[in-house]
């Protein structure tokens, strides 16, 4: 592509074909932090896998269609990706406009939820049933519009100049953006993703430069909230038993203690190298009840071993690392709350989710980001792997 | 760089959001030491727990062997039978615990709910019976008598029975061919226990859950033998049990067939004979305690003399073995365990012992002959001899002057015996006996296998007993305190006499006792087989065998036939003339002695018999009946416990069994055709190619028909018995009780 002289052909071209366009140096696809997207479709494409594996044999789940997980999963993940190129070409910043009738819609769902349209799945009352195979987890949307709307009031007078953090009424307001959802969603109750949802929160005051009095604080108040909670016994037994019983698996037998039992013989017995796909023990004799949603990685852990189940995290870590290249590479506070509100969300959840199969976590029904099969949850991971490339398309080339 | 960079933010961010990135990389960190820790540390246990997670063991029980008679009936096998059992397993997955089922169980069966309900509870210590004892993960029988139509009725309603089972079983039977019933030679299953299963896994045997054991008799002795080895048929299940595939089997081995040296028809004789004689005692009046005798029970034992194996062995009172299988109810354990029962489980040939009485006699005379007593020489015999003291008296006070060894052995002249073994007590030192005394009594007691078990092929064997001087003194040794506690009192009642002369020097062997030693009164204790082995090393011409039952055990291909070979275990201390000597006398017993009268017109000179009648006294108790006899081949021994004389109890029945094994008929004459068995089975049944044994037809094998029982809780289906010994300790509290 160059002439004999040396120069390179394209400079003196003036106009450029779509294809070139494509590539040129400022294109969205050179733009594009393509680590990112890689790990994140390579942890779809082996969830794939998984979910296969932890399904092909379940008559009662696949209705006689083996490959009907495997389908779903990859139609999931082709909907996520869908759905972030249209976060990227909206732009995280067009999109903030919308972010008030988004968060709306959030809290009138999760609202819904708690009335007779929604329905109760393995415990947790989080789900409203579209019908047709398709089902809902509002929850998982909530994430989002949560670190979007505290991002919008947060960084609103920052980016505008006229401080350099955000003061103390504007923290307080970001804050009631967050409670009123999280509200709604403790009384499902659906406490993993509040407790996902809190995580974000301390990671979104964290980068807007809140005083430290207010993360100490806030920290401080989840602690005490929590001591108060258990202390009241606002809590069912069985969430009680599903907290304890990771740790001491007699406590619930039959149920989370069967589980983490399970779990932990499932991933303990892979070894080194696995026992290859789809010759798991544990996984072919479906030992680990709902193991191609929340305990996903026991199937990684049991089939590809020590070895597949680090590549996992590993991937994890790159689609991190590179948000957290993002958040201290925004251009403006808007984009680094966004892409540090993601990181927390999935950072913790996936900690949580793997932590749990690997009884170092209380149990709690989170699925494990692009790995777990789940529309809702695939959808809104993919809308956060749109806003951190959003996010990162508008900071200077040189970055 | 100015204090608000390029990105517009402030370091308070910047700082941040690094400490965001170190907390992420930390938390990634936290699960892969934790997925290595796992994984790579723990990863054998983990993966051994996944293997024990998803594999299940199916038992396909070993068919247990047959136990065969001498010709190849069989005396014990299995017999199919519809078994419906529950799985406790499938049932508790059930919403209401299965209990649905088990009522629709209970129509169909005819039971009532709560009895299979009953029958499927564990068994604890608060729960009565019955209930189940085994694992709760074996299939727990309801029924092992489903009628096809049941079975039909619950496999094909699948869905109605869920848990429930119906499949045709080997079930053990005891066919009893013929009456044959030999309960106590072939002994009864149970189930293994807990403790068992941990003794047998120590071993480097491996016993499983749903295991019978072979409690007592030949099922015992032979257990390792009969019970083959069962398959074990491992599945991988997923976490509902469905399988998913074999992960491995080992068939089943069915077990080893026994042959035996019994024969059905001779049994059969034996022990309808031998019911007969103890009825027909307690008919009898006995003058003596003015009551009719009690006979409570007895024992029979036909041997072959020419081996030591067993013919026929017969023990009363008896029980059926078929209560056994599948578990006894606790109705008939109680039954078969208390006293009012008098113990049917002992086999009284092995297990029962007293006093030999007269038939010691034989023991005596060749004592006498290798003291240096010639046996030609006269012996006087009065009516009655003071000795130590005390009149020692003939039986019925008769005298007969002086007279020979072998006419003393054949009227059984007590006081011929007394006066030698007098003499020989006398000898070795008296009341201040000699360093090195000869005791030729008792040492040719011993020769002759008394006092210690015969090594026959049962379990249980009790070892009778010689009073010899060793045994006077672990017996003062054991009783002194007591004896002197009671001859401290001033009281002058006879008791107490003995008490203090005992007291004193009970330890020594006194005149009194060897006198009543040498005709098979005291302290003496003699079973039923050890007798026989007496007798039949007489008749054989002095060798002692190891008595037998299990002939030949047969492969269950029938490929391998392992003979089990005639054991010499010593030889009897009598040379060949008076071995002859004695044969004569007891030959003349049956011609003009103590048994005569039981044996008129007995073919004597085709068939020649020999006797020994024996009636033993024991204190507070009614006579012992002994009556030891023997042809050229067989020796028969009988004894009715409290029985009456032992031509008088016993006669009649012992003269059937000859009757019956030769042919004779009432007028004397010998018919081959009907005899049951003239001479001893020499070779063994013949094994078909399929390792099946060819039995004679016309055996009308009786089937029976049978509750379906269980096993008490806490039994452990083992049942503990002392082997029956006379209440000696009390009754002969002063260790010396002379016969007058």
């Amino acid at each position: 592509m160059s002439f004999a002289n040396g120069y390179p052909a394209r400079r003196f071209t003036p106009e450029r074909g779509a294809f070139g366009k494509l590539l040129a140096r400022d294109s969205i696809v050179r733009r594009l932090d393509w680590p990112l997207l890689g790990a994140a479709v390579a942890l779809s494409l082996i969830g794939t896998a998984l979910v296969f594996s932890a399904t092909r044999n379940r008559t009662e789940l696949t209705h006689g269609d083996q490959y009907y997980f495997l389908m779903r999963h990859l139609m999931n993940t082709g909907i996520g990706i869908g759905l972030a190129t249209a976060t990227i070409a909206l732009g995280h910043r067009r999109l903030r406009g919308a972010v008030p009738v988004l968060y709306g819609i959030s809290v009138v769902l999760v609202l819904a939820v708690l009335t007779p349209v929604g329905s109760t799945v393995n415990g947790a009352h989080a789900w409203i049933v579209l019908g047709g195979g398709f089902s809902l987890q509002p929850s998982e949307f909530t994430k989002l519009t949560i670190i979007l709307s505290m991002a919008m009031v947060l960084s609103a007078r920052v980016d505008a100049g006229d401080r350099i953090h955000p003061d103390h009424r504007t923290v307080a307001q970001a804050l009631g953006f967050a409670v009123l959802p999280m509200a709604i969603v403790m009384l499902m109750p659906d406490l993993g993703s509040v407790m996902v949802m809190a995580v974000v929160v301390l990671g979104v005051l964290l980068a807007s430069g809140a005083s430290n009095r207010w993360v100490l604080g806030l920290i401080a108040a989840g602690t005490a909230g929590a001591v108060l909670v258990w202390q009241l016994g606002v809590l069912d037994q069985y969430q009680i038993d599903r907290f304890a019983a990771f740790a001491n698996p007699a406590l619930d037998p039959a149920g989370v203690g069967y589980n983490t039992n399970q779990a932990r013989i499932a991933i303990g017995s892979g070894g080194l190298l696995g026992k290859g796909l789809f010759h798991g023990s544990q996984t072919t004799g479906q030992f680990v009840p709902e193991q191609q949603t929340d305990f996903v990685f026991t199937v990684a852990g049991e089939e590809l071993g020590f070895v597949g189940a680090l590549v996992i995290i590993g991937l994890l870590g790159v689609v991190l690392w590179r948000a957290c290249r993002i958040a201290r590479n925004a251009t403006d506070l808007y984009g680094t709350i966004i892409a540090a509100g993601i990181i927390a969300w999935f950072a913790f959840q996936a900690f949580e989710n793997i932590g749990m199969t690997l009884g170092i976590m209380p149990v709690a029904g989170l699925p494990l980001p692009f790995v777990s099969y789940g529309g809702s949850s695939m959808f809104a991971v993919w809308i956060g792997v749109g806003l951190l490339q959003a996010v990162r398309m508008q900071r200077p080339m040189s970055a | 760089m100015s204090n608000i960079p390029e990105t517009g933010r402030t370091p308070r961010i910047t700082i941040r959001l690094v400490i965001l990135q170190m907390i992420v990389l930390s938390l990634l960190l936290t699960l892969g030491g934790r997925l290595w820790y796992l994984q790579i540390r723990n990863g054998q246990e983990y993966t051994q727990q996944a293997a024990s997670n998803n594999v299940q063991e199916v038992v396909t029980p070993a068919v247990r062997g047959s136990i065969l008679d001498d010709k190849g009936v069989p005396l014990a096998d299995n017999e199919t039978r519809l078994v419906v059992s529950a799985s406790r397993t499938d049932l508790l997955k059930q919403k209401d615990d299965g209990k649905a089922v088990l009522t629709r169980l209970a129509d169909v069966l005819g039971m009532s709910a709560q009895d299979v309900r009953n029958k499927v509870r564990l068994c604890d210590s608060k729960t009565p019976k019955p209930c189940w004892n085994g694992s709760p993960y074996q299939s727990i029988p309801i029924t092992d008598k489903a009628t096809t139509q049941q079975a039909l009725q619950i496999m094909e309603r699948r869905e109605d029975f869920p848990g429930i089972t119906a499949e045709p079983t080997a079930v053990r039977r005891y066919a009893s061919p013929g009456g044959a019933n030999a309960a106590q030679v072939l002994g009864y299953l149970s189930p293994v226990t807990d403790d068992e299963i941990a003794a047998a896994a120590k071993k480097g045997q491996s016993l499983l859950r749903s295991d019978s054991v072979g409690r007592s008799g030949l099922e015992k002795t032979y257990d390792s033998e009969l019970r083959g080895k069962a398959g074990v048929t491992r599945y991988n299940v997923d976490n509902l049990g469905r399988v998913i595939g074999k992960a491995g089997e080992t068939k089943a081995q069915a077990g080893s067939t026994l042959i035996t040296s019994i024969d059905a028809k001779v049994q059969a004789v034996a022990e309808k004979e031998l019911a007969q004689a103890i009825k027909d005692a307690r008919k009898t009046w006995d003058k003596v305690t003015n009551s009719y005798y009690k006979a409570d029970s007895g024992a029979v034992v036909v041997m072959d003399v020419h081996t030591g194996q067993v013919v026929a062995m017969a023990s009363e009172p008896t029980y059926d073995n078929n209560a056994w299988v599948g578990g006894i109810s606790a109705k008939d354990y109680k039954q078969l365990t208390t006293k009012s029962s008098n113990y049917p489980l002992l086999n009284r040939a092995i297990q029962g012992q007293s006093a030999p009485g007269s038939t010691f006699k034989v023991i005596s005379t060749s004592a006498a002959v290798n003291a240096g007593y010639s046996i030609d020489g006269h012996y006087a015999c009065p009516s009655s001899m003071t000795i130590g003291g005390r009149l020692f008296k003939n039986f019925e006070g008769e005298s007969a002057g002086a007279i020979t060894l072998e006419h003393a052995l054949e009227i059984s002249c007590d006081t011929v015996f007394y006066g030698l073994s007098y003499d020989q007590w006398l000898k070795d030192g008296g009341m201040k006996p000699k360093k090195h005394t000869n005791d030729w009594f008792y040492k040719t007691a011993k020769q002759f296998g008394l006092g210690s078990t015969t090594g026959i092929d049962l379990p249980g064997e009790v070892t009778g007993r010689i009073p010899d001087r060793q045994w006077k003194q672990a017996y003062y040794d054991a009783n002194k305190t007591y004896w002197c506690e009671v001859a401290k009192s001033n009281k002058k009642d006879y008791a107490s006499q003995i008490a203090r002369e005992n007291c004193t020097d009970g330890y020594v062997m006194r005149a009194g006792d060897s006198v009543n030693y040498a005709i098979g009164q005291g302290d003496t204790l003699v079973t039923p087989i050890q007798m026989a082995r007496v007798y039949s090393a007489i008749a054989n011409g002095g060798t002692l065998y190891q008595p037998s039952i299990g002939k030949a055990i047969v492969s269950a291909d029938g490929k391998t036939v392992t003979k089990i070979q005639p054991q010499v275990s010593g030889k009897a201390p009598d040379t060949k003339k008076t071995l002859k000597y004695i044969n004569q006398a007891l030959a003349g017993v049956v011609t003009s002695g103590t048994a005569a009268w039981r044996f008129g017109g007995w073919p004597q000179d085709k068939i020649t018999l020999h006797a020994k009648t024996g009636t033993a006294e024991v204190a507070g108790k009614q006579t012992t009946s002994w009556f030891t006899t023997y042809s050229k081949d067989y020796a028969v021994i009988m004894t009715i416990s409290q029985g009456g004389t032992g031509s008088g109890g016993s006669g009649p029945a012992v003269r059937k069994i000859y009757e019956a094994m030769y042919g004779v008929q009432k007028d004397g004459s010998i018919d081959n055709k009907k005899a049951l068995l003239p001479h001893p089975a020499t070779t063994l049944p013949k094994i078909n190619g399929d390792g099946t044994v060819k039995a004679p037809k016309a055996q009308n094998a009786q089937k029976a028909s049978y509750d379906m029982p269980f096993l008490p809780a806490g039994s452990g289906g083992t049942v503990q018995l002392a082997a029956l010994t006379p209440d000696r300790s009390e009754k002969y509290l002063f260790g010396r009780r002379y016969w007058s």
